[in-house]
């Protein structure tokens, strides 16, 4: 391969890696906000996305440059195409953490009543997990982390109908508090689109490594093993 | 070198003054064919300069901070009666790699020749304007043309190793020049090969002949002896165009890692090697330069819609 394309690769896997570190630490700060009811650290998250939105445009015009420029073909072809739809998945993610911060400052005024067995904590250590093995997978280019999050996806949904079947309950017993719920689900909602993106990341790494495309089916690429 | 000459009868040779002909049909009934089948905006400029019209090249302002290695001036040259260069005018950036793009016959070579003045060894040639290397007129009157070679190497499109070692062709330059001291003739044999990429492959056998070495490596021996001199402008005709595609790849990293110390002017047939080796473009057509900018733009977003129809492949 030429000099100049690999140069170009390597800028280019840098630029994804800062963008998806960049990403994450926004996420976490996120949920520790809400975790906390952290009114400063919310609107920290919300003036970081900017930063965010930058990287991304940065990120998407150096694919197309190589890709104009270079005409890569197998596995540069698959690692630009792969990058630029991670890219627009982080993106997607640091937009869902900055609805997450936004909805701080309500929860700090109105306190959740009690009895929604909401399990936030479960859910966050799942997918911030999830988001972290999605990027080490990026990382690393490897298909087997990317597997393991594909399969936690599943028990994030989970958590998520639950939360919803709960909230419809509550809103039934206590209409008056249905502003309330109803933000409570929209955090839910927002946590479980992002482990959907790190989903997404984790097949674009599996169609870096192997040329597979994942998407839409439930095929695996390791087989399951009997506890999961 | 040689190359077909088109000798016109003398009566037919134009004054470099006089208006070219370019095609018979360029004067007749400029109006008619408009009307008759409406030109597509995207063809207007094609269709001006196959009227005979003059069409202003776009140059983008990028280059404006560059900073010139060779000046082209209202340049314009004549084969016999037939005009192959149409006012170019053009800076060539110091420390860049220029690629010239471009249809057959679009007078990129023809240009690329009349740097060197290369040009000069045929008949019938007419040339109206002037080009500048480093400040310094490269046809005025008065200029010694072997001294102006000495400061520009050139490559051809087929390697042309001499019949001797490799070590001598590389240090020909300076044989000729009457450089006798055997430490400088080593030395510069050995930083002009690792500059052409070839050192490694060839230091054990400096003293073989340099026809014993393969295409590719010829093609990078030739690149080592035209750097050898230490060039102001390194010419490259189509450096590639007798190579395999992993020879191809060498030399283009070779021509990206000699950008920055040397001024490369390359020609090339192949688009994506432009695409990939070059830092600035130029598009000509028909003798005209079309535009000039910086290869990333030429390829991602070019100004002129002929640009764009030529390098996604549409006409050409």
């Amino acid at each position: 391969m030429s000099l100049h394309l690999q140069r170009q690769i390597n800028r280019l896997k840098d630029m994804i890696l800062a963008l998806g570190t960049l990403v994450e630490e926004n996420t976490e700060a996120a949920i520790r906000a809400i975790e906390t009811r952290d009114a400063k650290l919310a609107a920290a998250v919300i003036e970081r996305d900017n930063e965010i939105d930058q990287k991304e445009i940065d990120v998407e015009e150096e694919c197309l440059h190589t890709l104009a420029l270079h005409q890569p073909v197998a596995f540069d072809l698959r690692y630009i195409v792969a990058v630029l739809k991670i890219n627009n998945d982080l993106e997607r993610i640091a937009d869902l953490a900055v609805n997450i911060a936004e909805k701080v400052e309500f929860l700090i005024k109105n306190r959740a009543p009690t009895g929604i067995p909401f399990d936030l904590p479960q859910m966050t250590q799942k997918v911030r997990a999830m988001l972290k093995q999605s990027l080490d997978a990026l990382v690393n280019l490897d298909p087997e982390i990317a597997e393991v999050v594909r399969r936690t996806d599943d028990e994030v949904d989970l958590i998520h109908r639950q939360m919803y079947q709960h909230v419809k309950q509550a809103i039934r017993q206590n209409p008056e508090d249905v502003e309330l719920l109803v933000n409570l689900l929209s955090v839910s909602r927002n946590l479980e689109r992002i482990a959907d993106h790190a989903v997404n990341i984790a097949e674009d790494v599996i169609y870096m490594a192997k040329g597979d495309i994942l998407r839409h089916s439930r095929t695996h690429v390791i087989p399951k093993t009997p506890q999961s | 070198m040689t190359r077909m000459t088109h000798k016109m009868p003398s009566k037919q040779d134009q004054p470099p003054t006089g208006h070219a002909v370019e095609g018979t049909a360029s004067a007749e009934q400029p109006g008619a064919s408009p009307v008759a089948i409406p030109e597509p905006v995207s063809n207007n400029r094609l269709a001006a300069i196959a009227r005979g019209e003059n069409v202003t090249s776009l140059t983008h302002d990028a280059l404006k901070k560059e900073v010139p290695v060779v000046e082209v001036k209202n340049f314009n040259l004549w084969y016999g009666a037939k005009k192959a260069l149409f006012d170019i005018n053009m800076l060539i950036p110091k420390g860049k790699v220029t690629a010239l793009i471009g249809p057959s016959g679009c007078g990129k070579s023809t240009l690329l020749r009349s740097v060197n003045r290369l040009n000069d060894l045929i008949d019938n040639i007419q040339i109206k304007g002037d080009m500048l290397l480093n400040d310094d007129s490269i046809y005025g009157p008065g200029v010694d043309v072997i001294e102006l070679r000495k400061r520009m190497g050139m490559v051809f499109q087929k390697s042309n190793p001499f019949p001797m070692s490799i070590f001598e062709n590389v240090v020909y330059s300076l044989r000729i020049d009457g450089e006798r001291n055997r430490r400088t003739l080593e030395d510069v044999c050995e930083r002009s090969l690792r500059g052409a990429a070839l050192w490694e492959e060839v230091k054990d056998r400096l003293h073989e002949s340099g026809l014993s070495l393969s295409g590719g490596q010829q093609q990078r021996l030739c690149i080592a002896r035209a750097i050898a001199a230490e060039p102001e402008v390194l010419l490259m005709d189509e450096p590639c165009s007798a190579l395999d595609p992993i020879a191809t790849g060498k030399i283009e990293d070779l021509i990206q890692a000699l950008s920055g110390e040397y001024s490369i002017l390359i020609v090339t047939h192949n688009m994506q090697q432009a695409s990939r080796s070059s830092d600035f473009t130029a598009f000509m057509y028909l003798g005209r330069v079309i535009e000039y900018g910086p290869t990333l733009d030429i390829f991602t977003k070019p100004l002129c819609r002929e640009t764009e129809d030529y390098v996604t492949g549409r006409f050409g």
